[in-house]
C-alpha cells in the first residue's frame, strides 16, 4: 500500500511523487513561480532568489531547493515573495547592461520577460558604474561572453562541470566584484573550452551568446556572382519549428528547404546524406578494427567537442578514434569536388553553408584539417537558431511555406542518417551496415532501441552479430565520456565501440538549438521526431541509400579507398597544453 | 550496552602529569598568546629563562619554571606576567622589566608596584586576577586553562583533567547516554546561531553506521573577534577532547577543524596538539584501546567571512569556491562530502568535556532559562578594559561594560554597543540591564553572534558605524545569492551617500524596505543577518539618520564631509598663520583684519584648526 504523498499550493491539494524540490511540484500542478538558476538538468542551486515561496512554519524558502514534504501549505504569491522578487529584479537591472534593443537576446531574454511581467518600470537603484563594465570576449569561435549582461546565476558554470566535466567556467572574486569567467581569468578562446555551447544553452541573458555569422551568410547570398549550397544536420529539422510555433520534434524539413531557398541559397542538400557516407566509411573501419583488433575500441567522431576534449585532455587515446571526418566535414569536400562538375558552377565562386544544431561546429568549420587548398571546404556554419532568425529577417511566414524536396543528388538519404542527431543514432546506424557488410545478409530488425532515450547518458549494449559478440557503448555528456574512457585506461572497458556526443542526449540538444532548457521532455520529442523520421523512410540503413551508391560508383570508388582517405578522413593531432590556440 | 576496559588509566596518568608541574618548582606563566607575542612576549620569556638558570637565589624553591601559556584574555595589558604562587600578575612587562620583577618580587618578594594593573576607577595598583575587575567578574569554562597552562604540553593538559571525560565516555561505551547528557545540559551553539548542540547531535547519530564526519568551525571571522583562536592557541586539547566526545557520539571516525591561515600560532599548537594526542593514544586508531578511532585533520582556510558558514566551510574542505549551499539538506543528513556530518563552533566544543566532567545539571545552573552555561566576548572599543572574557549567559550589559570594562574611556558618555560583529545589532542605554543571552538579544534586533562587543561613547556616528559593518559583509559576500551580492552593495550606496551629506529622506525607505528583503530572501546566515546593523540603528537612532538627511549635521562630529570649520571673527587677530598652514587655499583675509574660510575649497583638514595660536577656529 502506498500512501497518496500531498501538500497544498495556495489552499489547493497536490500530490506529488518523486519531485525533486517544491518548484517541480508546483509546475506539476500547471502553476509556476520565475526563476534564472534552476534547470531541471542541473543540479538546483538556489542562488537568484526568485522562486521564493512562504511555506507555513518555515518562512521564506527557495522552492527550486526544497524537498516537498507531505502536508506542506506554501503560497506562491505573497506580500513578501512579490516584494521580494520585485526588489531581486530591481537589483539585477541595476547592475545589468540596459541595452537590451541591441542584445542578441532580446525577445528570448528571461530577465526582460520576467520585469515586464513584474512591471518593473521604475528602478530605485543607480545604474551599473561605468569603471564596473568589463570587455566582452568574442576570442572563441563559437560563443560570445558579456559579463555585463551575466546576473551570476550559474547556469553556465553548472553546465560546463556537470555535462562537460572539467569546468571552463568559474566563480571569481567576491561580493559585487564576483564575475563568472573562465579558468585563470583567460578569454574563451584560450582555455580548454570544447565550444559545446551548452553554456549558452541554459544562460538566462544575453551574457552568453552564440557567436552570430549571418550577416556573413547574407553578404554572400547577396552577392550575385556566388553560387551558395546549404546542407543541414539532421536535428535542426526537428527544432526550427519551435522557433514558430511548432511542437519539439515536429519535423519541419520540407518547409525548412523551402525557407532556405526563399532566402535565397541556391541548392538545398542536407547532412543527413553524409551521415549515411560516415556511416559506409566508420563501418568499414570498425570491421577492419574488429579483425585486426588494433586500437579498440574504436570512438566515433561526429562530435567536434568530443574530439577536442581527447584531443587537449587525452591525446594519448587518439589512436582510438575514428579516422572519419563529421558527416558535416565529409558533405562539404563532396560539394566542392561535385557541384562545379554537376551543376557548372566556378570553385572559386561556390560557397558551402551548414546549418547545424551545434556551436561546436563554427570551430570545426575552422579547423586546419578542413582546409584544402587554402580554403575551408565549409565556408559558414550557422546554428539552428541563426537559422531561424535569418527566415524571420526575411520575412518568411515559415508556418505558411508549402514543404519542398531537396536537391538532387546529394539530399536523399536513409534512415540511418537521419537519426545521427540523437545519441546513439550513429551507433545504431553503423551497425545496421556493419552487421550486413560483416554477414552478407539482411538485418531484419533495424530498430535497436537499447541504444535510444534522451535521459540515460551512458548505456551498454550488446550485440550478437552471427555468433560474434559486439558490445557497444553509446555516452552523452564528456562526464560520462570521461568515465568511459577511465575504465578503458584502468583495462576494464569491455566494449569495442564508444559513441560520444558531448550534449546531453546528443545533437537534438545541441548548443545551437533553440532554448529548452527550462524542459527535460523536449529533448525526448526532439529525439522521437527523428526516430519516427526513420520508421516511416523506404531506405533505413545507410549503404541502401542510391545516392551514397552512385557517388561511390562515380567518384569515391568503395568505402576506404584512396580518394575516400584523401577528403573524407583526417589525422587528429595532440592538443595538451593548448597548442590549439591558433584557430 | 557493554562497557569497554582501557588500556590507559587516565587518573594515574593525571597523578603523573600534576607531579610533573609541581616539580616545575615556582612557576612563572607568561602569555604567549598572539597579542603578547606581537608584544615580545617571546623575548620577555627568554630573558626569565637566561635569569632562572640561577637557582641558588630561590628560598622556597629548588627550581623555576617559565611557562609559555595561551592568551590571558587581556590583551591590551600585554605581555601579561602571572606568577601564582606570589598572587601577582604584572601587566605591560618589557624585555627591561624582566630583570626588576626576577630581583626584587622572586628574589626578595618585593612587588615590583609600576608593573601592576592600576584600576581605572579608584586609581589603585591591583595585585593580582582575583581583585582586577575584569577578571574578577568572569566565570571561565571554555577559557579556563587558557593562560594557566603550557599550551604546547599535553602533560599539563592531563594535570588539569585533560582527556578524562573521554576516558570515562569511552569505558561507559554509550554514546546515547552522552547526548541526552548535552542535551539535558542545554548547551547551544556558540558560533551564532544558537542551536541546542544536543539536538544537532541526535540529528546526527540517527545517520550513524556508515562514513560520517566531525567538523570544527574555527573560521572565526568577524572582525575584533578572537574567542576560538584563543581556545585554539591556549588550550587545544581541550577542543580535541570535545571533538573526541562528540564523534564518539554521533559515530564519526574522522574530523577537520578549519581555521583560517591567518592563525598560524593556533594551526602551529593544534598541529603539535594532535600529534602528541595520537602518539599517547588518546586520538588515531582505537583511541585509549577501545573500539573508537579518530582521525583529525587541519584545514587551513584562505580568510573568507562567508566560510564561517557551515555549508560553505564544507564546500571549501571539500575543494569548491566557498559558496554555501542551500539547507535542506542540513548536514546531519547530507555534509561533508555527502555524509552526515557534524559541525560544531570551537567554543561549542570546547563546553563539551567540562559538562561531561562537571554533569549536565552544573552546567544548566550558569545561565538564564533557555541559555546556559558561559559565553565568551570579545569587548573592545571604548571601554576602559578590552578583552576577551567569559561570563555567564545572562550577565547584563550593565556589567560588562561597566564592571569587568571598566566604564567608558576618558570619562566620556556610553552611546550604544554593537554586538554580534556584522551579523548583529546595535544595542543603547535602555539595553544596558538587558541579559545577555540568545533569545534576549533576538528580541531586541541583536544576536549573540560569535560575541563580539564593540562599545561605542558619545562621539561615535552611528550611521557611520553601520556604513562601516555594511562596507565589511558587501566585500565578504560570496557573490552567489541577489539579495545579498546586490542588495548589500546598493544598502552600502545609499549609506555612503548619507554620510556624504547627500542623503534624501526618500533614501531611508529604501533603504529599510531593501534592508527587510534582504533580510528575509538571502540564501545564507550572512545576508540573512547582514542588515542587522542597519536595521537596528535605524531602530534606536533614527534621529541621527535623520540630522545626517535634513539638518546635515553629523551629531557626533565624525562625518567629514558634514563638518563645518569656520573662523570665529572676534576671536581672529588676522596673524595669517591659518592661511598660510591651508593646504588648498581655501582662506583668505587682511593681515590684522578677521580671516575666512571658504567652505567650497575647504577639505576638512583641520590643519588650520590645530595651529590657530587664538583658538578662534572652530568646527561648527
Amino acid at each position: 500500500m502506498t500512501d497518496k504523498k500531498t501538500l497544498f499550493i495556495d489552499g489547493k491539494e497536490v500530490e506529488f511523487t518523486d519531485e525533486p524540490n517544491l518548484l517541480e511540484v508546483i509546475r506539476k500542478a500547471g502553476m509556476n513561480v520565475p526563476t534564472f538558476c534552476y534547470r531541471p538538468d542541473l543540479t538546483s542551486f538556489g542562488a537568484c532568489r526568485m522562486c521564493v515561496v512562504e511555506v507555513e512554519g518555515r518562512g521564506i524558502q527557495s522552492s527550486c531547493t526544497m524537498p516537498p514534504e507531505n502536508g506542506l501549505k506554501i503560497h506562491l504569491n505573497t506580500e513578501k515573495t512579490r516584494r521580494i522578487r520585485r526588489t531581486v529584479l530591481e537589483l539585477l537591472l541595476a547592475n545589468h547592461d540596459k541595452k537590451c534593443l541591441t542584445c542578441e537576446k532580446s525577445g528570448d531574454c528571461e530577465l526582460q520577460q520576467y520585469a515586464e511581467e513584474y512591471g518593473i518600470t521604475n528602478i530605485r537603484f543607480p545604474d551599473k558604474e561605468l569603471e564596473d563594465y568589463l570587455p566582452v570576449d568574442d576570442s572563441s569561435p563559437s560563443i560570445v561572453r558579456d559579463p555585463n549582461k551575466c546576473i551570476l546565476c550559474g547556469a553556465c558554470v553548472r553546465a560546463c562541470s556537470e555535462f562537460q566535466g572539467h569546468a571552463v567556467l568559474g566563480f571569481a572574486n567576491r561580493g559585487s566584484k564576483t564575475v563568472v569567467q573562465p579558468m585563470n581569468g583567460r578569454p574563451l578562446g584560450q582555455v580548454d573550452c570544447v565550444n559545446c555551447g551548452q553554456c549558452v544553452a541554459v544562460c538566462p541573458t544575453g551574457a552568453l551568446t552564440i557567436k552570430d555569422d549571418t550577416e556573413k551568410v547574407w553578404a554572400e547570398i547577396t552577392n550575385p556572382q556566388k553560387t551558395v549550397v546549404v546542407q543541414m544536420a539532421p536535428a535542426t529539422r526537428v527544432a526550427l519549428g519551435e522557433m514558430f510555433g511548432l511542437k519539439p520534434g515536429e519535423n519541419s524539413i520540407g518547409l525548412m528547404n523551402a525557407a532556405l531557398r526563399k532566402i535565397g541559397f541556391n541548392l538545398v542538400f542536407d547532412t543527413n546524406f553524409s551521415a549515411d557516407l560516415t556511416i559506409m566509411e566508420e563501418a568499414t573501419e570498425f570491421l577492419e578494427r574488429l579483425k585486426s583488433g588494433k586500437d579498440l575500441p574504436l570512438f566515433t567522431s561526429c562530435c567536434p567537442a568530443w574530439i577536442k576534449y581527447l584531443e587537449t585532455q587525452h591525446p594519448e587515446m587518439l589512436k582510438h578514434l575514428s579516422s572519419c571526418k563529421s558527416p558535416m566535414s565529409m558533405m562539404s569536400p563532396v560539394l566542392v569536388d561535385l557541384v562545379p562538375k554537376y551543376f557548372n558552377v566556378e570553385r572559386e565562386n561556390l560557397v558551402v553553408v551548414a546549418v547545424m544544431p551545434c556551436t561546436a561546429k563554427k570551430y570545426e568549420c575552422k579547423r586546419p584539417e578542413m582546409y584544402r587548398n587554402g580554403r575551408p571546404d565549409t565556408d559558414y556554419v550557422i546554428t539552428t537558431k541563426e537559422l531561424g532568425k535569418m527566415i524571420r529577417s526575411a520575412g518568411i511566414d515559415f508556418n505558411a511555406l508549402e514543404p519542398e524536396d531537396h536537391d538532387s543528388p546529394f539530399g536523399e538519404y536513409s534512415g540511418a542518417g537521419t537519426i545521427f542527431g540523437a545519441s546513439g543514432g550513429v551507433a545504431e546506424a553503423a551497425v545496421r551496415t556493419a552487421y550486413e557488410f560483416a554477414t552478407g545478409e539482411p538485418l531484419n530488425d533495424v530498430d535497436i532501441k537499447q541504444m535510444r532515450g534522451t535521459s540515460n547518458r551512458s548505456k551498454t549494449v550488446s550485440l550478437d552479430i552471427k555468433g560474434t559478440k559486439v558490445v557497444v557503448r553509446v555516452v552523452s555528456t564528456l562526464v560520462e565520456a570521461e568515465k568511459a574512457l577511465q575504465e578503458i585506461k584502468a583495462g576494464k572497458a569491455d566494449f569495442q565501440m564508444l559513441e560520444v556526443m558531448a550534449c546531453p542526449g546528443g545533437c537534438i540538444n545541441g548548443g545551437g538549438q533553440p532554448t529548452s532548457c527550462n524542459d527535460s521532455k523536449i529533448k525526448e520529442e526532439r529525439a522521437e521526431g527523428l526516430y519516427k523520421e526513420d520508421s516511416e523512410l523506404p531506405v533505413r540503413k545507410s549503404h541502401m541509400n542510391p545516392s551514397i551508391q552512385k557517388l561511390y560508383q562515380e567518384y569515391l570508388e568503395h568505402p576506404g579507398s584512396h580518394k575516400a582517405h584523401e577528403i573524407l578522413h583526417t589525422v587528429y593531432t595532440d592538443k595538451f597544453a593548448g597548442s590549439y590556440k591558433d584557430i | 550496552m557493554e562497557t569497554t576496559t582501557l588500556n590507559i588509566d587516565i587518573k594515574s596518568e593525571q597523578q603523573k602529569a600534576q607531579a610533573e608541574i609541581k616539580a616545575q618548582g615556582l612557576r612563572v606563566l607568561v602569555c604567549a598568546g598572539t597579542g603578547c607575542v606581537a608584544n615580545g612576549s617571546l623575548k620577555v620569556i627568554e630573558k626569565f629563562k637566561e635569569l632562572g638558570a640561577d637557582v641558588s637565589v630561590l628560598t622556597d624553591y629548588d627550581k623555576m619554571t617559565i611557562v609559555p601559556t595561551g592568551c590571558h584574555g587581556f590583551c591590551e595589558q600585554g605581555v601579561l606576567v602571572v606568577i601564582p604562587d606570589k598572587h601577582v600578575t604584572y601587566v605591560k612587562v618589557k624585555v627591561d622589566d624582566v630583570e626588576e620583577i626576577y630581583e626584587s618580587h622572586i628574589k626578595n618578594d618585593k612587588p615590583v608596584e609600576r608593573l601592576l594593573y592600576v584600576d581605572p576607577i579608584t586609581h589603585e595598583h591591583v595585585m593580582d586576577d582575583e581583585h582586577i575587575n575584569f577578571y574578577a567578574k568572569q566565570t571561565r569554562t571554555a577559557l579556563a586553562n587558557c593562560g594557566n597552562i603550557n599550551a604546547e604540553s599535553i602533560d599539563e593538559a592531563i594535570a588539569v583533567r585533560g582527556y578524562e571525560a573521554l576516558s570515562n565516555v569511552l569505558k561507559q561505551n554509550d554514546p546515547e547516554a552522552v547526548i541526552a547528557e548535552i542535551e539535558k545540559s542545554g548547551l547551544r551553539g556558540r558560533g551564532g546561531g544558537g542551536f541546542p548542540t544536543g539536538r544537532k547531535w541526535r540529528f546526527t547519530a540517527a545517520n550513524r553506521g556508515g562514513k560520517s564526519y566531525i567538523v570544527c568551525n574555527g573560521d572565526e571571522g568577524d572582525p575584533g573577534a578572537f574567542m576560538d583562536r584563543s581556545v585554539m592557541e591556549g588550550d587545544p586539547h581541550k577542543l580535541l577532547e570535545g571533538m573526541a566526545i562528540a564523534a564518539f557520539a554521533i559515530g564519526a571516525d574522522e574530523g577537520y577543524i578549519y581555521v583560517r591561515a591567518e592563525y598560524p600560532l593556533a594551526i602551529k599548537r593544534l598541529r603539535k596538539a594532535i600529534a602528541d594526542a595520537e602518539e599517547r593514544h588518546y586520538l588515531g586508531k582505537n583511541i585509549m584501546g577501545s573500539d573508537f578511532s579518530l582521525t583529525i585533520h587541519i584545514k587551513e582556510g584562505a580568510g573568507a567571512f562567508v566560510c564561517g558558514e557551515e555549508t560553505a566551510l564544507m564546500a571549501s574542505i571539500e575543494g569548491e569556491r566557498g559558496m554555501p549551499r542551500p539547507k535542506p539538506p542540513f548536514p546531519a543528513n547530507k555534509g561533508l562530502f555527502g555524509r552526515p556530518t557534524l559541525i560544531n563552533n570551537v567554543e561549542t566544543l570546547a563546553n563539551v568535556p567540562v559538562i561531561m566532567l562537571k554533569g549536565a545539571d552544573w552546567f544548566a545552573s550558569l545561565g538564564t532559562e533557555t541559555s546556559k552555561g558561559t559565553k565568551t566576548f570579545a569587548l573592545t572599543g571604548e571601554v576602559n578594559n578590552t578583552g576577551l572574557i567569559e561570563v555567564p549567559m545572562g550577565t547584563t550589559l550593565r556589567q560588562i561594560v561597566f564592571d569587568i570594562g571598566g566604564g567608558i574611556r576618558g570619562g566620556k558618555k556610553f552611546k550604544a554597543v554593537q554586538i554580534g560583529g556584522p551579523s548583529g545589532g546595535c544595542l543603547t542605554e535602555e539595553h544596558l540591564d538587558l541579559p545577555m543571552d540568545y533569545d534576549s538579544l533576538i528580541k531586541a534586533g541583536a544576536m549573540v553572534g560569535s560575541g563580539g562587543l564593540v562599545v561605542m561613547a558619545e562621539d561615535t556616528c552611528i550611521v557611520e558605524v553601520a556604513r562601516f559593518f555594511m562596507n565589511f559583509t558587501q566585500h565578504e559576500s560570496c557573490g552567489k545569492c541577489v539579495p545579498c551580492r546586490e542588495g548589500t552593495k546598493n544598502m552600502l550606496r545609499i549609506l555612503e551617500k548619507i554620510v556624504a551629506g547627500k542623503g534624501e529622506m526618500k533614501d531611508l525607505d529604501t533603504l529599510e524596505e531593501l534592508a527587510q528583503s534582504v533580510k528575509e530572501g538571502s540564501l545564507c546566515g550572512l545576508g540573512k543577518t547582514a542588515p542587522n546593523p542597519v536595521l537596528s540603528t535605524l531602530k534606536y537612532f533614527r534621529d541621527e539618520y535623520i540630522a545626517h538627511i535634513k539638518d546635515k549635521k553629523c551629531p557626533a562630529g565624525v562625518c567629514t564631509a558634514m563638518k563645518k570649520i569656520v573662523i570665529v571673527p572676534e576671536l581672529c587677530k588676522g596673524c595669517t598663520k591659518c592661511a598660510r598652514t591651508c593646504p588648498v587655499g581655501a582662506i583668505d583675509g587682511v593681515v590684522k583684519q578677521p580671516h575666512h574660510i571658504n567652505q567650497e575649497k575647504c577639505i576638512k583638514c583641520e590643519a588650520c584648526l590645530t595651529n590657530c595660536p587664538f583658538k578662534a577656529i572652530v568646527l561648527e
